[in-house]
């Protein structure tokens, strides 16, 4: 047993059978696992075309073969379905010890079908599985819900769940590890949700192996140095120090920071909720996923109020959302919308992005206190973000709107073009006219507006491999394109995207190679990627989405930003589009071609059909 | 003076590396329900606690054992467990006054710090420096640091 424990749980929740099979050995050399395996599974089995949140999608839970291994930041797993905010694929990535608890229980992942007709969850511990009464836990808290599951089941075992976002839907419910590690994107929380399963819990006592013991440390020993020795992940690091908040002052500095939901790109008051300041007033230390020397996690104290205590610190995008994006440089009101939003099971980025379209809504004349429970909602007001938040969350009064994200918030009121997103899920915290790579990485991602699936942001901004003129579009198509597929190998690995700040194809092939002893070159790993990005282009593909949906709202397209290096400049987008369809072997309107399908050896339903 | 394992748990960012590198160095795999060392989490403190054995000078564990399988070498203050000897009674188990005595069922045999004759992995692989192995007098700049922090406090009251 090497890197994969090969053992696959399958949970019928319509019928509560529970199975254990072998895992596909064949698809898991060819997708890895996680976000590809996942991905991989979720295409056989479901029709692209379903509702996201009916018994038909699946809910897949899927760790990747150096999950759980002393490989670099090797925490990791996704969680996967289609996604109910963009009726994309959805795959979202959580670290912390959960995906590792898994393997250790002797399991790659957990397949949940159909729906349960009372609120259940699911006990793992080795061999023994079984799904047990979640009614007690309905309508309970993150932290509550952990709490309750580690006292009645193992105290030391390790807690998947939802919030009561999750539970009523909420379309950017995330799924919450240890209380505050979230699969955060997509709303595949309300997939769980939809499902009627509240949790998973796990605790497993079984090593995991890798192929050759030897080479793998000598692999791992090189990755852990380079690491630790680079000036954004290592000891003393901008990650270590500050956390991923270190961005504000670099974003902002850059121009491309958006404000006051994407108006304009630079904050006046960003060193009100830069890293710096949090570091400096409300950090109590640092927290690192398993295995992982970076150590970027924030545990800060918040010092007043209801929510008063020692709580998980917002990310960059978190904090951007619920700060410059809605012109708010109140840190402690940032801190304490992020942490409602890791109790309640929300993704901030959508949360605080909604509120930010709602703020430019009313700010407009488009809603008015009478759509807004009879309330202002102003940008800068801080104590709107955690109240709007708590709504959304319960989905009371207009939270019950502001729960469908800001795209559909916004259509139903005229006017989805003040909504920041691309397929419906809001970009993040990195403006695409200052940063032309990033423009083309939020039109083509597979999951709709996100910036990790292939962040253009390392080359354009910190210069990481190679520093890249942001403002230039030529050659933004090929890099973008060997991005996308190195992340979405590495994503399936299944390892932190943060190592890429410091390691290469090389480095963590690898670690891969010697987990699993086979050998594969770097270019056939890479491959893999390849592969994993386009299999999930096909089932967008087949879900209904085209050329016409790769595209940026039109504040990017047509609006210019008024200040900094790319002053009077939009998104130039269509130039980009074309390259890249050509370089990724796509016809003109964005689909795989048949000789791509076939020299990436992706088995589709076309080609089984035709056998 | 013998050397030991000084741990700071102020430093430590719970990324269990030294659980998993024990079990690796030990027994060959990453598990590290089956490594000698345990972090311990306290999420109201935002806290995380290595745990590892002490080499007591008396160790309990020693004393317990029937078929003396248990040893404590004079030279490195290393408390060793001989696994040939051993019946697995569990008896040291129970005995630990800190719990540090690992017993895996899987295995079934006890697991426990042998200090890795002289280079503690769980040490080299640190990547927080919340472990550090050496002189045990060493620590009195530790205890010169939590004085310190009294002699704050007098002062403050001193005003």
């Amino acid at each position: 047993m090497n890197g994969w424990t090969e053992k696959l749980i399958r949970v019928n929740l319509s019928d509560k059978t529970i199975k254990v099979e072998k895992l596909n050995m064949e698809d898991a050399k060819l997708y890895l696992g996680g976000r590809g395996l996942g991905s991989k599974y979720l295409y056989d089995e479901i029709d692209p075309e379903i509702e996201p949140l009916s018994p038909e999608n699946k809910l897949i839970f899927m760790t990747g073969p150096m999950t759980g291994t002393y490989a670099t930041c090797a925490g990791r797993f996704n969680v996967v379905a289609k996604a109910p905010l963009t009726g994309t694929i959805g795959a979202a990535n959580s670290g912390g010890h959960f995906g590792p608890e898994l393997k250790f229980a002797g399991y790659d992942g957990i397949i949940f079908e159909g729906k349960s007709e009372e609120p259940v969850y699911l006990h793992i511990n080795d061999d023994k599985i079984e799904l047990k009464c979640a009614k007690h836990l309905w309508g309970k808290n993150v932290t509550e819900t952990t709490d309750i599951l580690l006292q009645e089941n193992e105290e030391d075992a390790k807690v998947s769940c939802i919030g009561p976002a999750g539970e009523k839907l909420v379309l950017f419910a995330t799924v919450m590890n240890e209380k505050d590690r979230a699969a955060g994107r997509s709303g595949i929380g309300a997939v769980m949700g939809s499902k009627n399963l509240k949790a998973v819990v796990v605790k497993g006592t079984n090593g995991i192996g890798v192929a050759n013991k030897t080479e793998f440390m000598k692999a791992t020993m090189e990755s852990r140095d380079k690491i630790l020795a680079n000036p954004v992940s290592g000891k003393g690091g901008g990650l270590a120090t500050y956390g991923t908040q270190v961005l504000v002052n670099i974003l902002n500095e850059s121009h491309a920071l958006p404000t006051n939901n994407w108006q304009t790109s630079r904050f006046e008051d960003a060193d009100k909720i830069s890293g710096e300041f949090l570091t400096e007033n409300y950090l109590v230390r640092n927290k690192a996923c398993f295995a992982c020397p970076i150590g970027c996690g924030r545990v800060i104290k918040i010092p007043d109020g209801k929510y008063k205590g020692i709580v998980a610190g917002p990310e960059y995008e978190a904090g951007w959302s619920f700060g410059a994006s809605s012109g708010i440089n109140d840190m402690n009101a940032i801190d304490k919308a992020n942490h409602v939003c890791n109790l309640l099971g929300m993704d901030p980025i959508t949360m605080g992005s909604t509120i930010a379209c709602a703020m430019e809504l009313y700010e407009k004349g488009i809603i008015t206190k009478k759509d807004l429970d009879g309330k202002e909602l102003k940008f800068g007001d801080a104590e709107s973000i955690i109240e709007w938040t708590e709504k959304t969350g319960n989905r009371e009064g207009f939270g019950d709107i502001m729960a469908l994200g800001s795209y559909r918030m916004a259509e139903k009121y005229g006017h989805p073009e003040y909504s920041m997103t691309v397929k419906k899920q809001e970009m993040p915290a990195y403006d695409g006219r200052a940063i032309q790579g990033m423009a083309l990485e939020y039109a083509t991602s597979n999951r709709g507006g996100c910036h990790v699936r292939g962040y253009l942001t390392s080359p354009e901004v910190l210069g990481i491999p190679i520093k890249t003129d942001p403002l230039v579009t030529e050659g933004k198509a090929a890099l973008l394109k060997l991005f996308q597929d190195l992340t979405a190998m590495i994503d399936s690995s299944d390892i932190c995207l943060f190592t890429t700040f410091a390691l290469g194809l090389p480095e963590i092939s690898a670690m891969l190679r010697n987990t699993i002893g086979i050998n594969m070159t770097d270019e056939e790993i890479l491959l893999a990627g390849e592969r994993i990005w386009n299999l999930e282009r096909l089932f967008n593909i087949e879900a209904g989405f085209n050329r016409n949906d790769d595209t940026l709202p039109p504040r990017l397209l047509n609006e210019t930003l008024t200040t900094g290096p790319a002053k009077g400049r939009v998104a130039d987008l269509d130039v980009m589009l074309d390259e890249y369809y050509k370089l990724r072997g796509w016809d003109e309107y964005g689909v795989p071609t048949e000789e791509k399908v076939e020299a990436l050896s992706i088995s589709t339903k076309a080609t089984e059909a035709s056998f | 003076m013998s050397k030991g394992i000084v741990i700071s748990p102020e430093k430590c960012t719970g990324c269990r590396t030294c659980e998993l590198v024990c079990s690796f160095y030990k027994i060959d795999t990453f598990n590290p329900k089956d490594a000698a060392i345990s972090v311990l989490s306290y999420d109201e403190a935002g806290l995380q606690v290595p745990m590892v054995c002490m080499q007591c000078d008396e160790p309990h564990c020693m004393t317990v054992c029937t078929v003396n399988a248990i040893t404590k070498d004079s030279k490195t203050g290393t408390v060793n467990v001989d696994s040939d000897k051993c019946i697995g009674c569990k008896m040291c188990v129970s005995a630990c006054p800190f719990g540090n005595m690992t017993y895996s069922s899987r295995l079934k045999k006890v697991i426990k710090c042998d200090l890795c004759d002289g280079y503690p992995q769980c040490v080299r692989l640190c990547p927080s420096g919340a472990l550090e192995y050496k002189e045990l007098d060493s620590t009195l700049q530790k205890r010169k640091n939590i004085a310190s922090q009294f002699v704050e406090t007098l002062r403050e009251g001193a005003k």
